[in-house]
């Protein structure tokens, strides 16, 4: 993975002194809030529900076992004893005191992390698919390309005030695993007939409260262009994205407003200039990069055997257990979704212990997932039983990848700010709800935003959940038909909302209809694509039976 | 009744005025009546305070209770990590919320 080199150390390492001092000078009385606040921003520092929270970043998921340690370790030192891992596949802490967060930061950088641009209305942390390097079905793996971004859009002085915050996200493989489509800009690498690598360009993608599917604007840009055509895309934004309105200022609405020709016209010709211009990082940039993400020396001739005769092991070995490039390893997704847990949340005992098994079985890496998870990318079949039941002793063994106890929810109104309603007890509730079943049920993703802002793709779930505040009181509405992935669609409100209760029956009516109704080997999403929405909302809104 | 709240400046903690100072405590909280911007705008500045704003609130058993579901949860903290509130030895505090 990639190394800080020496511009990479030393302009982390500014930023921390230039924020100690910015701090000093916020406590000391220099600064007013209202000049310390977009500072702090920058700097991931959120003014939280109940306390400072900061933002760490991790580029494209990846982390290693030193990093992932300190992530740990911040938690118990700084915080207290826990970290959020987020949908943007980075962490949160929810309870820092703002004169220990330059100590934060300055161990951040000893493991070549930092809390930039977790904030204000700059390009955000890129994302990407968290099998990256470690599945075959990729044409290459995409993190150098994001890598290459990520410089790129570093302190870009252009875009550090853009109209509103912009993120990007870059996939390599047809099965879109990062929600690549839900994204300002969303990235496939791909390979034309002539074996060439290009990328295409979808644009104006998005959830929040007007969601959006990325159209494609350009199927292949040469892929020594990425970066020149992605300055094209965000100059046109800049120029002409709203600032009036924040809630028409992301770019979907500038390529909704303006029409996808329109906008594409407009990119295309400030990208004929921008050739003109050379600013597309040298090819031997891209090359020192991708040296870093070679392959980890892998084993040949290893046992393909895995010895299923545990059954919890085998069911565990079925749901979070996915078949790797090279023959002998596995890929495994530790679900961070205990049956009545905090989706999201890892305890710092958690978080060392699944560094100590990266560092043991994974070539030292780890992923962090966009469903809030954390994969070991690079594991030995032979070695998978001893994973899972470290895993399994320290409640990180639910077996239940993709299935409906596998909640993605947003921190909601028990920490945000922003929520109108909270998220994680209903996510506790309906994971309760469905213990035990979740085999049977088979795939459904759901997911839970406690605002319209949608951190908690809403939108994009079999199952979505949104809560409202109505008159005080917490409301939830239910939507169904949602995808993220290479069959990315939003998803259709059944009709009024309920209580806390109430949401856990709707779902469980929900699940009865599409139970009744499958055929074989249709998961929720494709039950519900087939009979359409009125058998739902028939059973859903049904009267009681007197 | 109205309630000033903010955060403690240094460590951000959810802080509340009692007439003479800032309590971690809502029940301790004055009615600051029309006066909340005024005592907002002093205490910022001189640093004892973050964030500061008025809510409604209203008397309860206890003592003064915000009157909105966020206000609440800002004074007793997350309800599905009562070990992390205000009350964590109390294991009924999660219907203070509601």
């Amino acid at each position: 993975m990639y190394k800080y080199d020496s511009y990479d150390q030393a302009m982390v390492d500014a930023r921390v002194a230039e924020f100690r001092d910015q701090v000093r000078r916020r406590l000391d009385g220099s600064l007013a809030e209202e000049q310390f606040r977009p500072l702090r921003l920058m700097n991931g520092l959120y003014l939280q529900l109940h306390a400072y929270m900061l933002r760490v970043a991790v580029p494209y998921g990846t982390l290693n076992s030193a990093q992932m340690t300190m992530l740990g370790d911040i938690a118990d030192k700084y915080d207290r004893g826990y970290g959020h891992f987020t949908t943007r596949q980075n962490i949160q802490y929810n309870w820092i005191k703002l004169e220990e967060a330059p100590d934060i930061l300055a161990d951040l950088a000893k493991v070549e992390m930092h809390a930039i641009q977790t904030s204000g209305n700059c390009i955000r942390n890129t994302t990407s698919d968290q099998y990256a390097g470690a599945i075959a079905d990729e044409v290459v793996d995409p993190r150098p390309y994001a890598e290459l971004i990520r410089q790129w859009s570093t302190f870009h002085p252009e875009f550090s005030f853009l109209p509103r915050k912009f993120k990007m996200a870059v996939i390599a493989s047809d099965t879109d695993r990062a929600a690549m489509r839900l994204h300002d800009i969303g990235i496939q690498i791909v390979r034309n007939d002539a074996g060439e690598l290009g990328a295409a360009f979808y644009v104006g993608g998005g959830m929040g409260r007007t969601p959006m599917i990325a159209p494609c604007i350009n199927a292949f840009v040469p892929i020594d262009q990425m970066i020149t055509y992605s300055e094209a895309c965000l100059r046109v934004y800049n120029r002409h994205g709203r600032r009036d309105n924040k809630y028409k200022a992301r770019i979907k609405i500038l390529v909704h407003e303006l029409g996808k020709d329109e906008y594409t016209r407009q990119v295309e010709a400030e990208f004929a200039h921008l050739l003109t211009q050379n600013i597309e990082p040298p090819l031997a940039e891209l090359e020192r990069i991708k040296a870093q993400f070679a392959d980890p020396p892998f084993e040949i001739a290893l046992d393909e055997t895995v010895d299923r005769s545990d059954p919890d092991f085998a069911v565990w070995l079925d749901n979070n257990v996915q078949v790797h490039k090279a023959p002998g390893y596995a890929i495994v997704t530790i679900s961070l979704k205990p049956v009545g847990g905090i989706p999201g949340d890892a305890s710092a005992d958690q978080i060392r212990l699944m560094a100590r098994l990266a560092k043991r079985y994974s070539f030292d890496e780890l992923r962090v997932t966009h469903a809030q998870n954390i994969v070991l990318p690079h594991v030995r079949k032979a070695d998978l039983h001893a994973v899972w039941q470290q895993l399994d002793e320290a409640g990180l063994g639910t077996p239940n990848l993709d299935k409906i106890g596998d909640i993605i929810a947003c921190p909601g109104l028990d920490y945000c700010s922003l929520a109108n309603a909270r998220s994680i007890p209903v996510a506790q509730k309906i994971s309760e709800r469905f213990a035990g079943r979740e085999q049977e049920i088979g795939e459904l993703k759901l997911k839970i935003s406690g605002c319209i802002n949608a951190c908690g793709h809403h939108h994009a779930g079999h199952i979505g959940i949104l809560g409202v505040d109505r008159k005080g009181v917490e409301n939830y509405q239910l939507l169904l038909g949602g995808s993220e992935g290479a069959d990315t669609s939003l998803g259709t409100i059944t009709g009024p909302g309920f209580n806390e209760e109430g949401i856990v029956d709707a779902v469980e009516k929900a699940t009865s209809v599409y139970l009744a109704n499958r055929q074989d080997g249709e998961r929720f999403l494709d039950t519900y694509r087939r009979i359409g929405m009125a058998p739902f909302k028939d059973a859903i809104y049904a009267k009681d039976a007197v | 009744m109205k309630i000033l709240t903010g955060n403690d400046l240094k460590t951000g903690a959810v802080t509340w005025w009692t007439g003479e100072g800032w309590s971690l405590h809502v029940a301790e909280a004055t009615d600051v009546g029309e006066h909340g911007d005024e005592i907002a705008a002093r205490e910022n500045a001189a640093r004892r305070v973050v964030a500061p704003y008025v809510i409604d609130g209203e008397n309860g058993p206890d003592g003064p209770r915000p009157a909105h579901i966020k206000d609440r949860i800002r004074a007793l903290g997350p309800t599905v990590r009562l070990d992390l509130s205000v009350k964590p030895a109390d294991p009924d505090a999660g219907s203070y919320v509601i």
